[in-house]
This record gives structure tokens, C-alpha cells and sequence, in this order.
């Protein structure tokens, strides 16, 4: 009876120590983005004088004053989002549809190379693609295609790893009786894929079209090399230049620029985190 | 019978045509260039009058990037080491925080509340564009940044240090970003090796009186091996790229040069500094980024799992790159 007492003591004591190291550890996580918040509302003054969790009431002046530091500029803020959108909703949308597309011709068909084709993408999903940098950015020159949207565009319909995460859903949600009615019905097999197949995947086609967008979104390395005009330049490049001289010296503004860059993000993530955290998590160990 | 087989036949082709945009992007985008990119690096490049004059040089831009060739300096060394040192500083932590993590929020008996909550908090910085991040904490840590300020106040600071002057100061925060953005990330996929073994184990632990550490020892650990081995060679891999971090974090004002004194430049930031002025050298060190990669992801293998795990990992990591990375 004691025992037991004391037992579920130290079961409580051991509670409350893991929650108070937990909730330390999503502080840290929080830390940055809630300064940043805060810093985005006071002036450079204010920020200079020192750490503060209180939120002022300069916003919009140091938007204001953002907007004016830009003027002039060949790349605003708004134009570099603008961009980002432009290259990453494309390329989101080609690499989910294509990379789909192939999963499931190795899945569904018999064909000689279909071992081949699905040992090659298994082998080729850990290449990083800063390696072929060079080979990428001489071969787009020669093609005409530096400084345009193309080589960040058209390149994302190969993407081993939407192709190897949709292979392993399919196992689990494809029959081949499905495909062969709808043969029956003389559905095309592009039809097939379109309209019967895809729908079924919706569920993983969500998941990995979020992954695509951030893993796109976020890019900074290619777009670097291949983006030369200053109005092309997509938002993490944006974000480069909030550090150059022209907008440092005002704190205001940086944290305001970086706010605009970040918060948005923070929200839509918040919004889908059920998908995203059990995305990574989907199947952990079960391979 | 037969009319079955032959209308299999008749679909295969079907096959080429579904995986045909796969196929012929990657090679067009992907492999032709690395297979460019080794090619320029037996060839030597130089512009005069604004053209560009192109040789064969063999082994010469090896030489050169090695320091082995007279007046040359072996900086790639240097940014392979400043590289794997902010690596290592992230990668350590964050596997204890996470591996802490794991066996706390899954534990059934001292149950955490809130478990779904801390995941999506922590796991929150990894899905932040790098580059502002990196921006962000160039600013929390500046001179008279918040944080660094707010240290100063608390005595943890001399008044007049400066990370950004400071060669463990910039690549200590280089690896705290790292560390930020990636344990949550890392829990998360511990967290689910831990919930994927089973529970017998544990409870067969129980009866025989073994205690918490003993049954971390002896039935988490060991099972979490292969997830583990999976987590290191992506983190190493993805680490040896390292750049939108350092590149944007203390660097010179033509940037590619991480301060102090280049000793937080990478080697993916050497590359970029040499790309449009010397593409032989500049594809002699993707070569050589090439070929560490591929020699720590073997390394990783051979050193410390067998056949059976090495196949687990495989799966495993593409699972975690599906994950958005």
C-alpha cells in the first residue's frame, strides 16, 4: 500500500520533470519566431536597446518604411513572393502529377526494364543536386536557359522520392481489378491514371505535393545560380539582400521583411501540421 | 489462358510510356549534367578578353584544389573540415535531444500530456525557409542583437564579446541553427521507430524487474539501430551540401567567404565562389564533394550494419527524404 503510494509519487514527480523539459524545449523551438514578432513591431531604436516581449505599435511604420527602402529597387518583397509562387506551384503541381504517373506505371505494368526503372530511382533518390551544379548551370547556358524559370520549373517532374513514397502507398490501396473494370468500361489507360487512380491517391497526393511546395519554396542554392536579373529573383534571395547595407541599418525593416518572409509560412504549417507531422512519421519502421 | 498473357504483353508498353517523363527529365536534367560536371573537371577554363578559353588539363585542377600544384592552397580541406565541425556540433545534440525525446513521448507509464502539440512545435523550424532563418538568427545574435544583448545582461557574456568575431561563436551558432531546425524533425522519426517496436519486449522487461535504462539499453537502442544508421548518413550527407545556412549567416559582403576568416565557409560556398570564374576547379570540387559523400554514406554502411538493416535503411530513407527534405 505504501509502496504503491510512494510508486505513483515518483510516477508524478517523473510527470511533471519530463513535461517542465518538454515545454522547455518547445520554448526554444517558439523563441525565435515570437522575437521576431515583436521586433517586427518596434522601431530600430527599440530593438537596439535590448531584448523585449512586449509588442509595440510601429508595425506598419516600419512596413512603411520597408516599402520606401525598396523603392527604386528592381526586386520588392512582394515581386520576389510573387516569383517564388510563380516557379513553386508549377513545379509542385508537375512533380506530384509525374512522378505519380511513374510510380504507378512500375506498379501496375509488366515490363522488362520495370526492375531496372525502380532500382535506378531507388539509387539516384539520395544524389544531392548541388553535386552537378556546374554540369547543370553550363548545359542550361548553352540552352539558352539561364535567367529564366525553365531550369527550376521543368527539372521537378523528376522527383525520386514522390516516385518511391507513392509506389509504397499504392502497394497498400491499388487492386488490379479496379484498373481492369474500368478497362472493361473502355477507359484509355491515361484515362485510367487520371481519373480513377488519382482520386484514390488523394490522400498521399496531398502529403507530398506540401512537401514538394516547402522543399521548393525554400530552395535557395539553384535558383542562385541560374537567376541573374535582379525582378526574377525568387524570396529566399529576397531575403539575401535584407542583410546587404542597404537595408541592415534599419532593424525595423529587416525584421519586418523577415516577418512578411516567415509568419505566412508558420500559419499555413499550423493549418496543415496534421498531415505534415504525420507525413514524416508515416510508416516509420515498418519497412 | 493465353489471351490473358497476351493482353499483359500488349499493356506492357504502356509501362515506358507512364515512366517516360520520369525518365527522360532525369537524364536530360539531372544525370547529363553530373556526367558534364566530371568532364569539366579535366578541362581548363579561362576568360581573356571577355572569352572564354577552354583546354584539356587532366589531373591539373585535382592538383590545383589540393594545393599540390606550386602556388595553390589546399582550401578544400579547409572547408571540408569547417564543414564537418559545424556538422558534428549540430548532430551529436541532436540525436541525444531527440533520442530523449522518443522514449519520453512514448513512454505509457509517466505519460507527457500534450504529445501531439510538442511535435508540431518542434518540428515547426524545419519547415522555415533556411535562408530567412538564418537571416533571423544573424540578427537575434548580432553585437547588439536581442539575444546577445539579453546574455550580456545576464553576466552569461563578457560586455564586449562578439560571435560574429569569433570562430567558435560563428560556427557554434552555425551548428545551433542546424540543431533548431532539425531535432524535431529527428524526434519525430524516433518517435515512430519507438512506437514501431513491440511492446512485448518491454513487458517481458517488466516482469523480469528491468529497470528504465536497462530497458533502453537493451531493447530500444538495439532496435532503433538501423533508423538510427538511416538518420546518420542523411544528416551527414545532407550536411556535407551545407550552404544556405553558413552562406547567409556571417559572411563577407560579396559573399561565399563565411567570417571570421573563412572559417565557416563550405565547401558547397567554395563552389558557388568559383562557378562563374573557374568552372574546371570549380567541377574538380563537386568531384571531390562526390566522392566524400559517397565514401561517408559507405562508410556509414559497412561500418555498422548488416545486409538485412542496410535494406531497412534504404526504405527508411526514402521515407524521411518523401518527408520533405
Amino acid at each position: 500500500m505504501l509502496t504503491d503510494e510512494s510508486y505513483m509519487r515518483s510516477l508524478r514527480r517523473q510527470r511533471i520533470f519530463r513535461t517542465v523539459i518538454c515545454i522547455i524545449f518547445c520554448i526554444i523551438s517558439l523563441l525565435p519566431f515570437l522575437i521576431l514578432c515583436m521586433n517586427a513591431t518596434r522601431t530600430s531604436d527599440a530593438i537596439k536597446s535590448g531584448l523585449s516581449l512586449i509588442p509595440s505599435t510601429h508595425f506598419l511604420e516600419n512596413w512603411r518604411n520597408l516599402l520606401a527602402k525598396q523603392n527604386g529597387m528592381q526586386i520588392t518583397l512582394q515581386r520576389a513572393t510573387l516569383n517564388s509562387l510563380c516557379i513553386t506551384v508549377p513545379g509542385t503541381a508537375l512533380s506530384v502529377y509525374f512522378s505519380s504517373m511513374t510510380a504507378y506505371g512500375i506498379e501496375v505494368y509488366d515490363f522488362k526494364l520495370k526492375k531496372f526503372a525502380w532500382s535506378f530511382i531507388m539509387a539516384v533518390m539520395m544524389v544531392p543536386s548541388q553535386i552537378s551544379i556546374i554540369g547543370f548551370y553550363r548545359f542550361m547556358m548553352k540552352l539558352g536557359l539561364v535567367d529564366t524559370y525553365i531550369p527550376l520549373i521543368i527539372p521537378t517532374i523528376a522527383a525520386p522520392t514522390v516516385v518511391f513514397f507513392m509506389k509504397q502507398y499504392m502497394d497498400s490501396v491499388l487492386s488490379i481489378e479496379m484498373i481492369e473494370a474500368a478497362r472493361i468500361d473502355g477507359s484509355g489507360e491515361l484515362r485510367t491514371f487520371n481519373s480513377v487512380v488519382l482520386p484514390i491517391l488523394k490522400p498521399a497526393v496531398a502529403t507530398q505535393a506540401i512537401f514538394q511546395f516547402i522543399a521548393q519554396w525554400n530552395n535557395l542554392f539553384t535558383p542562385t545560380v541560374i537567376l541573374t536579373t535582379d525582378s526574377k529573383k525568387t524570396l529566399p534571395m529576397f531575403v539575401q539582400l535584407l542583410s546587404s547595407n542597404q537595408f541592415r541599418t534599419d532593424y525595423g525593416v529587416v525584421y519586418v521583411g523577415l516577418f512578411v518572409a516567415i509568419i505566412p509560412l508558420v500559419i499555413v504549417y499550423l493549418i496543415l501540421s496534421k498531415y505534415i507531422v504525420g507525413g514524416v512519421a508515416l510508416g516509420g519502421v515498418k519497412g | 489462358m493465353k489471351k490473358n498473357k497476351k493482353k499483359r504483353v500488349t499493356y506492357g508498353k504502356y509501362g515506358y510510356l507512364f515512366i517516360a517523363p520520369f525518365f527522360i527529365t532525369y537524364l536530360i536534367f539531372q544525370l547529363w549534367p553530373l556526367i558534364n560536371t566530371f568532364y569539366y573537371s579535366t578541362l581548363s577554363y579561362y576568360k581573356r578578353n571577355g572569352r572564354e578559353v577552354i583546354s584539356f588539363a587532366g589531373i591539373q585542377n585535382f592538383l590545383n584544389i589540393f594545393g599540390i600544384a606550386s602556388g595553390e592552397t589546399a582550401y578544400v580541406f579547409d572547408y571540408l573540415k569547417n564543414t564537418l565541425i559545424m556538422w558534428g556540433f549540430n548532430f551529436v545534440p541532436q540525436i541525444l535531444v531527440s533520442l530523449l525525446m522518443a522514449v519520453w513521448l512514448t513512454d505509457t507509464k509517466v505519460k507527457v500530456k500534450g504529445t501531439g502539440a510538442i511535435k508540431v512545435i518542434i518540428y515547426l523550424p524545419s519547415v522555415i525557409t533556411a535562408a530567412s532563418v538564418s537571416v533571423l538568427f544573424k540578427n537575434l545574435f548580432s553585437q547588439y542583437g536581442p539575444i546577445t544583448m539579453a546574455l550580456k545582461d545576464l553576466g552569461i557574456l563578457s560586455e564586449n564579446f562578439d560571435f560574429m568575431s569569433s570562430v567558435a561563436g560563428s560556427r557554434g551558432l552555425i551548428s545551433l541553427i542546424l540543431w533548431w531546425m532539425w531535432y524535431g524533425n529527428t524526434s519525430i522519426l524516433l518517435i515512430s521507430g519507438v512506437l514501431g517496436i513491440d511492446p512485448v519486449l518491454y513487458e517481458a522487461a517488466d516482469i523480469d524487474g528491468a529497470g528504465g535504462w536497462k530497458k533502453f539499453t537493451d531493447i530500444t537502442l538495439p532496435l532503433l539501430k538501423p533508423i538510427l544508421l538511416y538518420t546518420l548518413v542523411t544528416s551527414a550527407i545532407g550536411g556535407l551540401q551545407m550552404y544556405d545556412i553558413p552562406a547567409l549567416f556571417n559572411v563577407t559582403e560579396t559573399g561565399y567567404n563565411g567570417l571570421p576568416n573563412n572559417t565557416t565557409t563550405t565547401m558547397a560556398m567554395y563552389i558557388m565562389r568559383l562557378y562563374n570564374s573557374d568552372v574546371g576547379k570549380a567541377a574538380a570540387v563537386s568531384v571531390f564533394m562526390f566522392a566524400v559523400t559517397v565514401a561517408v554514406s559507405l562508410l556509414l554502411f559497412f561500418f555498422m550494419g548488416d545486409k538485412e538493416e542496410k535494406k531497412l535503411k534504404k526504405a527508411e530513407k526514402a521515407r524521411r527524404k518523401a518527408g520533405g527534405r
